[in-house]
């Protein structure tokens, strides 16, 4: 029996080689669309393996890698951390693999696929090796190998300007939040072991290093500055819902489903692990980013009318929930509350479990729709659910569980969340005792708003009426796609219904972290009821929760069968009325109206309604014009004056640019006199 | 050899490779451009056999014979083969006129002794004195690269700084180790032979010399 790391790092060889095969048989596209996917399903389900075992047994596993600098080598390690990471990246992994064998068919005749195999391996890879490397050196290798083969997954599509430019804003992005993470590293090695030795960069000397308390506020506010900007917390969030809609949707699947987690896995490895939380306010901040990103991620999601887009701005959304219950676990780190550290702990760990699946899920929902229909924007879709019969049901299984509606996953870990805030204790600080409750009703808030995002996302997609053209012959997609969001959308339900065998499951991970645990207490009424401190307090039964559900609907259904009610057909969302065109119906941007009346402060919205034709009455033009245009205020606050400020310097610098060596010889000779003069 | 002879000759020696510098601020013909860097190199080489007699070094000798064969034959023939082939016999076309030129250079020798004056008071060498004449020549050597606008004069000027920067080298610490100071002749014969080719390049891209055609490399915005 090979241990979980050999497991793990034997899936990432394999990896690799399949980006050499890939690169080999790009001649053979149809034979290797299917070879190359088959065997990343099974390197994906080796990892998620490794990781699952090693979850379960919190063991913790090192390696040294002997290549790398001289007297350098790279470090390795598999604990409980990023072995829960490593199943995620797996299990995502498999559930994609297996549908990019449909998916990547769509591409094929039309341009070649091996380069997105070849990157989509690597990039796979690169994630493993961010969760495996135990030191700074290879970390920030693995990081960037991450980065880039993502961006020339995101540049797939290269002959549209805005995928370009997604790429573009994607990459710099990326580089700036590295940047940071590799400053932050610097400092902490620096004090680990003296500026003078290199011997500091591994993460076990960096977790021994002592530092001053305004020091380790520095490198901890530049890694988590970094580690955002991958995460796409707002204000970082840009690269994000411009990256996501250009890539492939399976691409997209990964990136949204389990990319933005590693640098969630980040901020836990560096904030718990390796500084160990003294400061509270670390906590404070943490959460309170979380929460701006929660509510304005929602709300931004809210706006959109492309399907790929909304799910990334839900994204944002999810990943400033998962923040959220991180900063809680800290706060409550920092105060020794064990149990309820492990409980927000488990909580942000479990959500990124659930988030990974159902966003999995809805972006290959997403991608099922593009690849039949042709079409991103929900204006131009409708009425999928009589044409796309496998695709709606379970593209709403992903909904229900986004929305966090039991017995789907999604309820049970914001359900968890929830407790974590309500069982708060009174805590030091003024502003933070302001910010726990604030942080609760903030949650509500977008729970709910996501419950109406989805809602907007479902109905316009699949129910109403077709909205594009009458000739789009739109047919359901293959069973390798099929199978990849069933097995996606049953891991939801199963999630969602074996509450406690999970936490029992990942209890490792908090257990090594802040030093307590829930998975005694959560299973202490017995496997069917979850009750995550004690049982007075709050407990959910989701296998109940489930059969009741299911006993309902069937009693129901039973009783109108039994009655013989005869199921009348009529053209939907006519509203009564007769000779409704389906240009008439409800839109995705009438859906979003009241949000964008009520929050219309958050946006910068440009609403125009022009008269096209005047034939006939001049009361009663006959054609009108209607242009929206929302965009959030930090590109305009935030970013424009960034740009515009490098681009005024670029000019100005280009200016001792002459294009004459004699201006230039002139430069180094002035250079040279005035260092003689100063030296 | 008595000491302040050899110090005596060193310092003519270090007058007259000063005064071929100037002269090759003035020359307005390539050929005699050619001629006087010949000339300069032939008593820089003098002055390195003198200084490795004076202070017993010979690996110096080495250093003056590589001199003597590249900077005095190899490179000043190799140039004017080039002249001969890029067909160009006319006058040194500059940016700056000449007498401007010279007074430029003026003050930057006077700007190089006053530089130098803490050197000559700590060091001890017998070639102390000359180390201001050394560094006068490294600065004409760049004064005649920015004034000039063909590239033929351009390289004859970073030779000749090349020149300072070796005689600051045997003024300064008695020449470098042997190693580096082959090395560099190496360095100095290869640059050569580029330079030989960048030409061919240069004028079959932009059809002349001038580097003022060069500009048209710039980005435009």
């Amino acid at each position: 029996m090979p241990s979980p790391f050999e497991l793990v790092s034997a899936s990432i060889i394999v990896f690799l080689c399949i980006s050499l095969v890939s690169a080999i048989l790009a001649n053979h596209q149809q034979f290797l669309v299917k070879l190359s996917n088959a065997l990343s399903a099974a390197a994906c389900l080796l990892a998620a393996f490794g990781g699952f075992l090693t979850v379960l047994s919190g063991s913790v596993e090192t390696f040294i890698l002997p290549i790398g600098l001289p007297d350098m080598p790279f470090y390795m390690r598999l604990d409980a951390l990023s072995g829960f990471f490593i199943s995620i990246v797996g299990l995502l992994g498999f559930f994609v693999s297996v549908y990019s064998i449909g998916y990547l068919k769509g591409f094929l005749g039309r341009r070649s696929v091996a380069p997105l195999l070849v990157f989509y391996n690597i990039f796979l890879a690169g994630m493993l090796l961010v969760l495996l490397s135990d030191d700074a050196y290879f970390f920030m290798i693995s990081w960037e190998l991450m980065a880039v083969s993502s961006f020339f997954l995101v540049f797939f599509e290269d002959e549209k300007v805005p995928n370009r430019r997604a790429a573009f804003i994607y990459v710099l992005i990326a580089h700036v939040g590295a940047v940071l993470i590799l400053l932050s590293f610097g400092i902490m090695a620096g004090f680990a072991a003296g500026f003078e030795s290199f011997h500091g960069y591994t993460f076990s000397a960096m977790r021994m290093a002592e530092m001053p308390a305004v020091w380790a506020s520095i490198a901890f506010i530049l890694a988590f500055a970094g580690f955002a900007a991958k995460a796409g917390i707002i204000p970082l969030h840009v690269w994000l819902p411009e990256a996501h809609p250009a890539a492939p949707s399976n691409v997209s699947a990964l990136m949204s489903g389990v990319m933005l987690k590693t640098a969630v896995y980040g901020i836990i490895r560096v904030g718990f692990d390796m500084m160990g939380t003294p400061q509270w306010w670390w906590g404070g901040l943490v959460l309170a980013l979380g929460l701006v990103s929660a509510v304005l991620g929602i709300l931004y999601a809210l706006m959109q009318s492309d399907i790929k887009r909304l799910l990334a701005y839900s994204s944002v959304e999810n990943i400033g929930i998962i923040f959220i219950a991180v900063g809680l676990a800290m706060v409550f780190a920092y105060m020794k509350l064990g149990t309820l550290a492990a409980l927000a702990m488990a909580a942000a760990l479990y959500h990124m479990l659930n988030h990974a699946v159902f966003k999995g899920l809805l972006f290959m929902g997403a991608g099922a729709v593009l690849h039949a229909t042709h079409e991103r924007s929900m204006e131009a879709l409708g009425g999928l659910i009589h044409k796309m019969k496998w695709t709606a049901p379970l593209f709403l299984a992903g909904c229900l569980s986004a929305s966090a509606l039991p017995p789907f996953n999604g309820f049970v870990s914001e359900w968890l969340i929830f407790q974590s805030f309500l069982l708060t204790p009174a805590l030091p600080g003024r502003l933070l005792n302001l910010l726990i409750p604030l942080g609760a009703a903030a949650l509500a808030l977008t729970v709910a708003l996501a419950a109406r995002g989805f809602v907007k996302v479902f109905g316009i997609t699949f129910l109403g009426q077709w909205r594009g053209r009458h000739d789009t012959h739109v047919a359901e997609v293959d069973w390798p796609m099929r199978a990849g969001m069933i097995m996606a959308a049953l891991s939801c339900l199963l999630l969602g219904i074996f509450p406690n065998h999970v936490i029992g499951w990942l209890d490792a991970v908090p257990m090594s972290l802040v030093g307590g645990g829930i998975g005694e207490t959560a299973k202490a009424s017995g496997w069917l009821w979850l009750t995550p401190v004690a049982a007075e307090r709050a407990s959910y039964s989701a296998p109940l929760v489930f059969v009741w559900l299911v006993l309902v609907i069937g009693v129901l259904y039973f009783i109108f069968r039994a009655r013989g009610v005869s199921i009348r057909r009529a053209p939907a969302w006519d509203c009564g009325f007769e000779k409704m065109t389906n240009r008439m119906q409800y839109t995705a941007t009438s859906m979003s109206m009241p949000t964008r009346r009520i929050f219309g402060f958050a946006f910068s919205i440009r609403e125009a309604v022009t008269v096209v034709s005047r034939r006939g009455s001049s009361l009663f033009p006959e054609k009108y014009l209607y242009r929206l245009k929302v965009r959030d205020h930090i590109w305009n606050f935030a970013y424009k004056p960034v740009s515009e400020a490098s681009f005024w310097i670029a000019r100005r610098v280009g200016k001792l640019q002459h294009g004459r060596i004699q201006i230039y010889l002139l430069y180094s000779f002035i250079t040279l006199v005035v260092l003689l003069v100063f030296s | 050899m008595d000491l302040s002879l050899a110090a005596q000759i060193n310092s003519v020696l270090a007058a007259l490779i000063l005064l071929t510098s100037f002269a090759l601020l003035v020359q307005r013909r390539i050929q005699g451009l050619l001629h006087i860097f010949a000339w300069q190199g032939l008593l820089l080489s003098i002055s390195t056999a003198v200084v490795g007699y004076s202070a017993g070094l010979h690996h110096l000798y080495i250093s003056a014979l590589l001199t003597l064969t590249l900077k005095v034959f190899a490179l000043p023939y190799i140039l004017y083969v080039l002249i001969h082939k890029l067909k160009i016999h006319k006058e040194v076309e500059e940016v700056v006129n000449i007498p401007t030129t010279m007074l430029i250079g003026i003050a930057l020798v006077i700007f190089s002794y006053d530089l130098t004056s803490p050197v000559r008071e700590l060091s001890t060498l017998l070639t102390r004195s000359t180390l201001a004449v050394a560094l006068s020549t490294v600065m004409l050597g760049l004064l005649m690269m920015i004034t000039r606008k063909k590239a033929v004069t351009q390289i004859v000027g970073f030779l000749s700084l090349e020149n300072g920067l070796f005689f600051a080298a045997t003024s300064a610490t008695y020449g470098m180790p042997l190693v580096v100071e082959l090395g560099v002749a190496l360095d100095i014969l290869i640059a050569a032979f580029i330079f030989g080719i960048f030409f061919f390049q240069i004028r079959t891209t932009f059809e002349s010399l001038d580097l003022k055609e060069m500009e048209k490399l710039k980005e435009d915005e």
